[in-house]
């Protein structure tokens, strides 16, 4: 590692701290005497999947924890000579935002909507330092430029939805960070951000670190984010740490067969050399045949309801699906990827060519269509979504869910549809006693199932999956990808399967086709366009991936100031005299095209 | 802004048009012939019939309206048909009292209901929360009448602090506006308690706990800003709720407001007043809407006019 930073001596001490919540059932012990310490000018990695308390450790730690319900049960932490978990709620609101700061997975809901960026980024300084206004909105300034915002003297001015969700994510660095705290507590900071906004936030942590000398403790369920930004790490499990040590040694020697399962089951990213090998389609006809597609919103406003912006969402978008075959849809949020695949299911209108089996049922005018149109549409392709559980009606149980399509499309008896149901529950890894329960009994991979099962009732030749990965845990991303491989093999089924995460895409997808702006600016195979990426934006979203290799960090290009990212996520939101311009593409060969 | 304005007056109008024929249409589908009332019993048939021609009731009812909403436009509202005078000036006479007791009724429900409300959501599945949401459930409940008697009996009558009635003085305005108040109020501590429990959720709820604020800002600068954006927009709608309401506390504290008027009105099926009534809660309803709309940006920053 060329990283060298100044590690000093244990700024925070945590001993044997247990967190029980209360239930129906008597108390629940979410964290089982978990010990570990920070030391000053260092990051911790708390890594782990949903439920293994890592989060309540961040927020047990602040004095956080939801009330009624939780509480500390044992265990102490040691600050400054003070234990943390013992102070008294006037004492612990003195540290917060002062000696001990923390940020959050959701930016764009963690700023309160109605008061203004320099109120809320002063108000904790105010509080805290005993700064009167114009000195807190000097310092406010300083943190503002401190996390490389633009204008920052505007943005004290702004409110929270004039900015996006990078912005606000520094917005909320800027705040923990204005008092000069000792620890920084990150929960999931870059989660919900883009790829290449990620790479953005954790540059500016480890910059800011290096500044101030202020200790991280980092929570994360992603490795490449671990392997990109720690020193030390501590695995979770089910409340426990199954494993710590340096970040080379969490990935390298692992101790725990825990932390080698999680590690394993991440995907790894390997410039397309991982990608599955094309089945050979040259004298197929295509399944589906999409031509010039174009997406567009209004957005009306004014005294007559006059349109006054327009979301070019998806512009000419042309592209094919193979039998048999999976096609990525990737880019960041607002290219259009979503959009597309919602047009391809009629759920959006849209115009241009869209065939299916070669049918030009659907016309030239993909605007009305009736019932009976829309069912042959549904029945040959179906959808499944991101977050399984809201996209399951909670006061249905999963067997009239998955019998539901059935009687909608009038196929099988009562007695025959029962059959199917339980078939397709087995066929996706299910019992077919689990018809009766309803959704909220199953955990997340299991609803994502059912969601598969459901697309499945109805025999569909090709599902559009619109990031139907991205809300699991990597053990159960890395089954239910294997599933749907496996549906794909016996059944030959065809996947429209939009993503943002390049790993996934590269382990599942024969093609991949990039979007930017609602066009497609790179597509081909997957291994010579992540292999052998030739269009900048593919190239920027690609060098944004984290690797979870921590002899690749990139943090060491960020300190010598190689292939730093910058930018925004470009907006498909255009004035309403706009007229797109259309890229033409280059032919690079075996199916490869760029945008010239 | 301009522009907005002039298209919320637009509707205004639109929606006054819509209120009057529709008010027109019910009064004459109604059984009983105002004409009996204004001739009296003993009039025959003959004098009945020169008082139809005299009101214009003769006329087909497009013609009655037609030439309705032609005076309507010079601002004409009609005669009463038993006062013998201007709607105008009977309405405007009493307009004054009317628009007293209802700001007093609303600063006075808004303070009950947004305070209890809010504590009620601080103090969530306390007994001070479920006694306090019992109470507010009750007034909610409670017809306007037995409220307003029982404020008069036990605050009037029994320990004398207040006026039994009249108008003039502020310590008249208290009961009426009590009454009207705690009946609303109930209502809007029901809306603030869920409206505060769901911004208690928020995540910028927890963002300022973490910056280290104080509870005291935490609530007021951050939750309650928040949580009375819903309520805003209700303040509006809630007008013509209290409308109807104010016609029963008006003739229970013998408040001398548009209340008193319509009541006796619609006992004489006197149709020029109640039309005109009709009309102005309508301006009233317009207006509220409007004020709320305009107030809603002063908090939200979101829905502000660019």
């Amino acid at each position: 590692m060329a990283l060298q930073k100044p590690i000093g001596d244990i700024l925070l001490d945590v001993r044997n701290l247990s967190v029980e919540f209360a239930s129906p059932q008597g108390a629940v012990r979410v964290i089982d005497k978990l010990s570990f310490d920070l030391r000053a000018g260092e990051t911790l990695c708390i890594a782990g999947e949903s439920g293994s308390g890592k989060s309540v450790t961040a927020l047990s730690l602040m004095g956080l924890l939801p009330k009624p319900g939780g509480r500390v049960a044992e265990g102490s932490a040691q600050f400054l000579g003070r234990d943390l978990l013992k102070l008294d709620e006037a004492a612990m609101s003195r540290l917060r935002g002062n000696e001990i700061s923390m940020i959050f997975q959701e930016p764009m809901t963690s700023l309160n909507p109605v008061l203004s960026i320099g109120t809320q980024l002063t108000e904790g300084l105010v509080r805290h330092l005993g700064l009167s206004q114009a000195d807190a909105r000097a310092r406010a300034l300083q943190a503002l430029d401190a996390v490389r915002m633009s204008e920052p003297q505007r943005r004290l001015k702004q409110y929270p939805h004039e900015l996006s969700g990078g912005m606000r994510q520094r917005v909320m660095i800027a705040m923990a960070m204005a008092a000069r705290p000792k620890i920084l507590i990150a929960d999931e900071p870059t989660t919900a951000l883009d790829v290449t906004i990620q790479a953005q936030i954790l540059e500016l942590m480890a910059t800011l670190q290096r500044e101030t000398g202020t200790a991280i403790i980092m929570i994360t369920h992603d490795m490449g984010v671990v392997a990109e930004i720690a020193d030390r790490v501590v695995v979770m499990r089910k409340g426990e740490a199954v494993e710590r040590g340096t970040t080379a040694e969490i990935f390298t020697h692992q101790q725990h067969p825990y932390t080698r399962a999680l590690l394993a089951a991440v995907p790894t990213f390997s410039q397309g050399a991982a990608a599955p090998t094309a089945p050979d389609l040259t004298a197929t006809a295509p399944l589906i045949t999409v031509k010039d597609l174009i997406v567009r919103f209004d957005i009306k406003g004014g005294l007559l309801q006059r349109v006054q912006q327009r979301v070019h969402a998806v512009e000419k978008v042309s592209f094919e699906l193979m039998p048999g075959e999976t096609l990525a849809l990737v880019g960041e949020s607002g290219c259009g990827k979503s959009t597309t695949g919602k047009a391809l299911m009629h759920l959006v209108p849209s115009i241009g060519d869209i065939r299916i089996e070669g049918e030009a049922a659907l016309g030239q005018s993909w605007g009305r269509k009736s019932g009976a149109e829309l069912k042959a549409i549904r029945r040959r392709v179906q959808m499944i979504f991101q977050d399984p559980l809201a996209s399951l009606d909670p006061r249905m149980s999963v067997g009239d869910l998955v019998i539901e399509p059935l009687i909608i499309h009038n196929i099988g008896t009562p007695q025959q549809r029962r059959e199917q149901a339980a078939e397709l529950f087995r066929r996706v890894g299910l019992t077919p006693d689990q018809l009766a329960r309803f959704p909220h009994e199953f955990s997340g991979g299991q609803r994502q199932r059912i969601c598969i099962a459901r697309a499945l009732a109805l025999g569909p030749k090709a599902i559009v999956a619109d990031e139907c990965v991205s809300a699991l845990d990597v053990s159960i991303q890395a089954q239910i990808l294997e599933l749907m491989q496996e549906l794909q093999d016996e059944l030959g089924i065809s996947y429209l399967f939009i993503s943002h995460d390049m790993a996934v895409v590269e382990r599942i997808s024969h093609r991949v086709a990039v979007m930017s702006m609602g066009q497609i600016v790179e597509t081909g195979p997957t291994r010579a366009v992540l292999g052998n990426p030739q269009h900048p934006y593919t190239r920027k979203l690609l060098a944004a991936v984290p690797i979870p290799d921590p002899a690749r960090r990139h943090a060491d290009d960020w300190q010598r100031n190689r292939q730093r990212i910058e930018g925004e996520v470009p907006s498909p939101f255009q004035s309403v005299d706009f007229t797109p311009t259309y890229v033409t593409y280059r032919d690079l060969g075996g199916g490869h095209l760029v945008a010239a | 802004m301009a522009g907005y304005l002039l298209r919320r007056l637009f509707h205004a109008l639109l929606t006054l048009i819509g209120i009057s024929l529709i008010t027109f249409i019910i009064l004459f589908a109604l059984p009983g012939d105002p004409v009996n009332r204004v001739a009296g019993r003993m009039a025959n048939d003959q004098q009945k019939a020169l008082v139809r021609e005299q009101l214009g009731l003769d006329r087909p009812l497009w013609e009655q309206y037609g030439r309705y909403v032609g005076k309507l436009a010079t601002g004409d509202l009609g005669r009463s048909f038993m006062q013998r005078s201007e709607v105008s000036e009977l309405v405007g006479a009493r307009l004054p009292a009317t628009l007293w007791l209802m700001l007093a009724a609303i600063v006075c429900e808004l303070v009950i209901g947004l305070s209890i409300g809010a504590v009620a959501a601080f103090r969530r599945n306390t007994l001070l929360d479920q006694s306090v949401m019992v109470g507010a459930f009750v007034f909610v409940s409670a017809p306007q009448f037995l409220l307003g008697y029982t404020l008069l009996y036990v605050f009037a009558v029994w320990l004398g602090w207040f006026p039994i009635g009249g108008y003039g003085s502020l310590s008249q305005i208290v009961l009426p506006a009590l009454t009207l108040g705690l009946l609303g109020g109930g209502w809007y501590a029901r809306m603030m308690r869920s409206s505060v429990i769901e911004v208690l959720r928020q995540d910028f709820v927890r963002t300022a706990r973490a910056k280290g604020l104080s509870r005291l800002r935490i609530v007021f600068v951050h939750i309650v800003p928040n949580a009375i954006l819903p309520i805003i927009a209700m303040v509006g709608i809630d007008i013509g709720i209290f409308m109807s309401g104010i016609v029963v506390v008006e003739s229970v504290f013998g408040w001398p407001g548009i209340g008193q008027l319509t009541w006796q009105a619609i006992q004489q099926l006197d149709i020029p007043i109640i039309m005109g009534v009709t009309l102005v809660s309508a301006c009233a309803i317009v207006l509220g809407n409007l004020l709320a709309d305009l107030a809603a940006p002063l908090i939200d920053p979101r829905i502000r006019l660019k």
